[in-house]
């Protein structure tokens, strides 16, 4: 885990922080497969977007990042997913570490409904038994980087549930940057949302990147536009092409990615 | 060949028929779901009907006359039954929540399951056998006690608490579990500080439930803890007096004025239970809007 200042530090002198390599990436469900050798660099400090039709596997390749993939009976990863070079899959590497250094945000708003407000932004770090002084702090400071403290500062102590939807995403998003990861995976982050809940999100994401690498996979292929620096195209388990978002979307190299953004499929 | 389109319109000698068979069917349901309402307002009516007289504030704090004696109350049951039940709450609630949470969150799927059939079959024992098999274990070449008849009483409570403890913990949504994961917060830790507290109401539903089902229970009371001495007693060592064993007896004695005792302790039994479902009802609900309201 990084503090975003020796982020800077370590920025400063030429290290970079948050990078995500995928070398060879098998996913599997059972006999299924589903990610097929994958290769693909997440860089730090840059929005990726994997787009590609439904059951492509781009849900199933964001959560070998975190290893949420091995969570679901019968599933299995295989290939190398390294995070600043260190394997994640290593098994000197402990899974919770994992999970703190790679956040992630789910289609559907998913606050605890039992917590408040401020015990939801701070659930990950009180269960890794950081200091009682510190979490005041740490949990403003997640909420002001989520763009939401303006709109809790007065009911943190209300219940997570109560906020509107495209809130409680913000709140989720507070969460896990509340833990400081160094990668934020986001997958269909506004497919449950209203246009104006989407773009605030979409707003957001845009001042995240200066903390934290950010893989976003979404079905709108609008979206990918408007807030990716790099969009894959994954088909069938496989990655298409993968290329600075304009190339993506203007003059793709391949055929089936022409197809795909001109909306021939999918 | 199939009837042409009007033909099959204007047949209405066999839509009459089946019409008719419709209403039929329909009447004798409704005439079920009447009756299964009608039987529970005629036993809590004739209850309250024939014991209501003999309730009195006498009658709730006085222990029991001796036997053939008329006047006497009921305190030293309520008093029995309330330790009796309380110490069966103590060992079963503990454990069949700690079954639930383990066969749900932990265990291998058909572990769970396999459990899940236990607790049936368990839930299907005939009461009295729950007592023979206690009384073979602890009051045979003994006497008879509280405690005895609060183990019998654990034994019944147990199935209900896990059972619905397996419910309610499964009807908490995935995504909770995963946000949990995914923040790298360990599996037990979860469990503790996201699902239970989630499930909470509905916990405390299957609880309640199991209290209120073995509050009234007799069978096992028969066998473990009916030969009492008199005035109030506490000390669950010797058998204790409780409201099912004070109903049996007083029903069982010549004398109207004992009947009428008998009902009047119906009633007291018929509140208790009565107030115990409502409230878990409403914990139940609460709990479901609660898990709903994401």
């Amino acid at each position: 885990m990084q503090s975003g200042e020796s982020r800077e530090i370590l920025a400063a002198v030429g290290r970079e922080i948050g990078n995500v390599e995928l070398r060879g990436l098998d996913a599997w469900y059972g006999d299924n497969q589903a990610v097929k050798g994958v290769d693909l660099t997440f860089s730090s400090n840059r929005v990726t977007a994997i787009i590609g039709p439904s059951g492509c596997g781009k849900s199933t390749m964001v959560r070998c990042i975190n290893r949420m993939h091995e969570e679901i009976a019968g599933a299995r990863a295989g290939g190398q997913v390294l995070l600043d070079g260190i394997d994640l899959y290593d098994p000197a590497v402990d899974v919770v570490a994992v999970r703190r250094a790679v956040g992630m945000v789910f289609q559907k708003p998913n606050p605890f409904p039992t917590m408040s407000v401020f015990d939801n932004v701070v659930s990950g770090l009180r269960l890794s038994g950081a200091p009682r002084g510190e979490m005041e702090d740490r949990g403003r400071e997640a909420l002001v980087g989520a763009g939401l403290w303006d709109e809790v500062k007065d009911r943190l102590g209300r219940p997570g549930a109560s906020l509107s939807g495209g809130q409680q995403q913000r709140l989720c998003i507070a969460r896990a940057l509340a833990v400081e990861p160094e990668v934020l995976l986001m997958d269909e982050p506004c497919s449950a949302l209203d246009p104006v809940a989407t773009l605030r999100i979409e707003e957001l994401i845009g001042e995240l990147k200066k903390r934290v690498t950010i893989a976003i996979v979404t079905h709108n292929m609008q979206q990918a536009a408007r807030v990716a620096d790099t969009t894959a195209f994954m088909l069938s388990g496989e990655l298409v092409e993968v290329a600075p978002t304009e190339k993506v979307f203007t003059n793709p190299d391949d055929e089936r990615t022409e197809q795909y953004v001109s909306g021939k499929f999918g | 060949m199939s009837a042409p389109a009007h033909a099959l319109l204007l047949d209405r000698g066999g839509l009459r028929r089946r019409r008719r068979f419709n209403r039929l069917v329909e009447a004798a349901a409704t005439a079920a779901a009447l009756l299964a309402v009608a039987v529970l307002l005629i036993v809590v009516g004739s209850v309250l009907v024939k014991g209501a007289g003999a309730l009195s504030l006498h009658f709730l704090t006085t222990p029991m006359a001796l036997f053939g004696e008329p006047g006497g109350g009921i305190s030293n049951a309520i008093a029995g039954s309330a330790i009796m039940v309380a110490l069966a709450a103590a060992m079963a609630i503990p454990v069949g929540l700690l079954v639930a949470i383990y066969t749900t969150e932990f265990a291998p799927r058909r572990f769970g399951h396999a459990v899940g059939f236990a607790l049936d079959v368990l839930n299907g024992v005939p009461t009295i056998v729950t007592g023979i098999f206690v009384f073979g274990l602890l009051v045979a070449g003994r006497q008879q006690s509280g405690f005895a008849a609060s183990v019998a009483l654990a034994i019944v409570m147990l199935p209900i608490v896990a059972r619905t403890g397996q419910e309610v913990l499964a009807l908490v949504p995935g995504t909770l579990k995963e946000a949990a994961h995914a923040l790298g917060i360990a599996r037990w830790r979860t469990t503790l500080r996201v699902t239970v507290p989630t499930a909470a109401g509905g916990l405390i539903t299957g609880a309640l439930l199991a209290v209120a089902r073995v509050a009234g229970e007799t069978a096992p009371l028969i066998l473990l803890s009916s030969i009492f001495g008199q005035g109030v007693l506490t000390d669950p060592r010797q058998a204790l007096a409780s409201i099912p064993i004070f109903i049996f007896r007083s029903s069982e004695a010549p004398s109207p004025e004992a009947h009428t005792q008998a009902w009047a302790a119906a009633l007291v039994l018929i509140a208790v239970v009565l107030v115990l479902n409502v409230i878990a009802r409403v914990l139940y609900a609460r709990s479901r809007s609660k898990m709903g309201a994401r």
